[in-house]
């Protein structure tokens, strides 16, 4: 599954990414693989959408988030 | 003296330039990076050392960043400045970590660790952290880290005073390896460690990673060509190699927040923060009140600028009439009062509407806002090949393009923000305003529409839209052309909203006044003095002659009838009116005569110079009422070709176009320069923009008449 994918409300956690760049931007940015994402909101036009990870909320581009893959919590 | 350099580096809104200004205050100088064309902050400050010992410290704040990996041109500083091979590194770094996400602040400041430069780890917003329930053991984490550990709430100055007796101090290089990154690439990190004479392990591993962003090596073994072969031999992969890196630092600082932090309730972010997400990125409501914000900004700088601008105006004029009548007559006074301050007022006068367009942005980034508004307007923004960033400059350049093509530099995209910078001068500035309502005051009638509506206003109203339509237009059309530099990331984060710190505020108005003051003004005043001296001059001796005729005219009667004649045939006499004439055959098609020529170039000082020029050319006296007079003039003057009136419809609609779209502004021009780093950009933007008003022009002039 994609964080793209995700509804508002929704909780992941992050398993692994398809972009290399991406990947290095978002892994120093505190988003690593393991860590719980919640899908916080999404702008009106329904893209970006807001995340919440650990203590902090980042606004990701759809396409962005579509290399993102996540797996259920639990 | 002792002096030290001094580095803060930290996390965006970790409050690094709040601790930047209270080390610095007010001997802070702002120049660009060499080759780039971000903002280099530096500033001095004063300290003693435990012995009594005096020590200044040259401080320089980096551009915010969340690793020392640059992925933006301003990420590429911090890299620069700490791991450069040529070895000018700071004698210190100050690392400013956001206490409410220590763990991320942590990933930066191991990186400066392992580069073994002398740190000082500042964990800011105590209180909040407090007031949260984390309780962060920060004796053990200094022991851990290896470095000074300061616990500050920079916005009430609190921990600043620790922080300079820590800098005056002597800082320990840090002696342990925070993760082993020689053992990720050992021949690598070894080779170019032992050729290059580098300091740390992490230094040479930084490089392997960043070998192309290195503009110059220090004389030696190696050159740039060289590290690209060792890499290659080696089978050196950099983004692997920064993944592994990214998640071994994690793994140690995970386990050391395990063991430092403790966290009584249950970290959250507040309420009312979420709540006021609700509302200002809410599908109806984040729209609206965000036209309320522009709205009131637009107020702002129309009406409250407008006082101390005609203060400025006032004084300046005052000014201009004492030198005059108090400096001995001739050509030094001619020079002072009508070129250089005129030149003058004329950068002074916008003082205040970059000021408060300043004020508001300052405003609404360090409330968190502008983080908000790049979110709901992103998606929009992007379709026409410009960033959710975007909105804020292209709204300001309602005002003034110069503070709002400063204003860009928020923009991450090179393409987005050379985009950006290219439309602004489209969105019709407060200078067009005194152009628009002359000749709208000319050429529409002022009978209302529907018996309401204003007409006037509406085409007042009609030009705005116009140049913003060409905005968007303009954009998505180069689109096409600009190629980008670097990807286009819109990750960002959506800051706690807080309350903006207005030391902070006052600063950057200040900083910014002073840019436009000293950059912007060197060119502008060397521009008046050069028109000054084309229109005050002529070729042969028919200048020279008319220019006696004139003035012994006025020294027998100032208001004598054919005085004002004279003066209009010397200007024509000028070489900037034969400049005009010399123009006449290429603007002629748009429906100008060399009088509007003259002007034409006079504007390229600054639009609103049209009027005075105007003024000048039809001899209108300074008597009464000038625009009105202008205006009668004007209307009165008589196309010598057609035998009717000289300003139609046609030339009107005409002349607001070719003002609405050309980049007649030296300000503008010089601060593209600046900003973008040199000519090509203006130059472009001078032609595209030149080219887009003659034909509008010849379009609306052909088509009405």
């Amino acid at each position: 599954m994609r964080l793209s994918e995700l509804k508002t409300g929704q909780r992941c956690i992050i398993d692994s990414f398809t972009d290399e760049m991406l990947k290095l931007k978002l892994m120093e940015m505190g988003c690593l693989p393991g860590e719980v994402v919640e899908v916080v909101r999404v702008a009106p036009p329904g893209d970006p959408m807001a995340i919440a990870v650990g203590s902090y909320v980042l606004g990701i581009r759809r396409s962005e988030a579509e290399t993102v893959v996540v797996r259920e919590v639990g | 003296m002792k002096k030290i350099k001094v580095a803060l580096i930290g996390n965006p809104n970790s409050g690094k330039s709040t601790l930047f200004n209270a080390l610095t205050g007010l001997s802070q100088k702002v120049a660009n990076f060499p080759g780039v064309t971000v903002e280099k902050k530096t500033g001095t400050c004063r300290l003693k050392t435990p012995e009594g010992e005096p020590v200044t410290a040259e401080c320089i704040d980096l551009p915010g960043t969340y690793s020392l990996y640059p992925k933006t041109i301003d990420e590429q500083i911090p890299f620069r400045s700490l791991c450069d091979p040529s070895g000018k590194v700071p004698d210190a770094v100050v690392v400013v970590a956001e206490g409410t996400n220590l763990k991320r602040s942590l990933f930066l400041c191991s990186q400066v660790i392992d580069l073994k430069i002398p740190v000082v780890l500042v964990v800011n917003m105590m209180d909040i952290v407090n007031y949260r329930g984390i309780r962060i053991d920060l004796l053990k984490l200094s022991e851990k880290l290896g470095v000074k550990v300061i616990p500050a709430i920079a916005r009430k100055g609190i921990g600043v005073k620790e922080l300079k007796e820590a800098l005056a101090g002597t800082l320990p290089v840090p002696e342990t390896e925070f993760i082993d990154t020689a053992g990720f690439a050992p021949l690598v990190v070894g080779t170019l460690r032992e050729k290059l004479g580098l300091k740390s392990n992490y230094a040479a591993f930084q490089l392997a990673n960043n070998v192309e962003f290195i503009t110059r090596f220090a004389p030696g073994e190696m050159g740039k060509q060289d590290v690209r072969d060792l890499l290659k031999q080696h089978q050196f992969d950099g983004t692997q190699q920064q993944a592994r890196e990214t998640l071994e630092r994690y793994k140690v600082i995970t386990l050391l927040m395990k063991e430092c932090v403790k966290t009584e309730t249950k970290q959250q972010r507040p309420f009312w923060s979420r709540r006021l997400d609700d509302i200002l990125t809410h599908r109806f409501w984040g729209y609206i009140v965000f036209l309320s914000v522009l709205f009131l900004i637009f107020q702002a700088i129309f009406s409250w600028a407008a006082y101390p601008m005609e203060f400025i105006d006032w004084t300046f004029a005052s000014a201009g009439g004492y030198l005059q009548e108090a400096l001995p007559e001739g050509v030094l006074n001619d020079l002072i009062v009508n070129g250089i301050l005129a030149g003058l007022a004329g950068i002074i006068i916008f003082i205040p509407q970059i000021a408060i367009l300043f004020a508001f942005i300052a405003l609404l980034e360090d409330t968190g806002y502008m983080a908000r508004v790049s979110f709901i307007m992103d998606r929009v923004m992007r379709r026409y090949g410009l960033s959710g960033r975007s909105v804020i400059p292209l709204i300001g350049g309602v005002a003034c393009a110069v503070p709002s093509i400063l204003s860009t530099r928020t923009i991450q995209s090179f393409k987005q923000r050379i985009i950006t910078i290219m439309v602004i001068p489209l969105m019709s500035c407060s200078a067009r305003l005194p152009v628009y309502t002359l000749i709208i005051s000319m050429i529409i009638p002022t009978d209302p529409v529907w018996g309401v509506i204003n007409r006037q206003g509406l085409v007042l109203m009609a030009m705005y839209l116009i140049g913003f339509f060409a905005a968007i237009g303009a954009a998505a059309f180069m689109k096409w052309f600009v190629r980008a530099r670097d990807r286009d990331f819109f990750v960002m984060e959506l800051p706690l909203y807080r309350v903006p710190r207005w030391r902070n505020l006052g600063m950057t108005i200040i900083e910014k006044v002073k840019i436009f003051l000293f950059d912007a003004g060197k060119i502008i005043i060397a521009i008046s003095i050069i028109l000054w001296f084309l229109s005050s001059r002529g070729p042969g001796e028919r200048y020279e002659s008319l220019k006696v005729q004139a003035e012994q005219l006025k020294a027998t009667d100032e208001s004598a009838p054919g005085l004002r004649e004279l003066q209009s045939l010397q200007l024509e006499a000028s070489y900037a009116g034969k400049m005009g004439k010399w123009m006449e055959p290429v603007i002629a098609p748009l429906g100008f005569d060399w009088k509007i020529g003259i002007a034409l170039v006079t504007s390229f000082a600054a639009r609103e110079v049209f009027v005075g020029t105007m003024s000048t050319i039809y001899s209108a006296g300074s008597h009464a009422g000038t625009e009105r007079t202008v205006r009668e003039k004007m209307m009165a003057e008589v196309n010598p070709v057609t035998g009717g009136p000289r300003y139609t419809v046609a030339v009107g609609w005409s002349l607001m176009l070719f003002y609405a779209f050309a980049l007649q502004c030296m300000s503008t021009i010089a601060v593209v320069r600046r900003e973008t780093g040199g000519w090509k950009w203006p130059a472009i933007q001078f032609v595209y923009l030149s080219a887009l008003a003659y034909l509008a022009s010849l379009l609306a002039y052909q088509g009405l008449s």
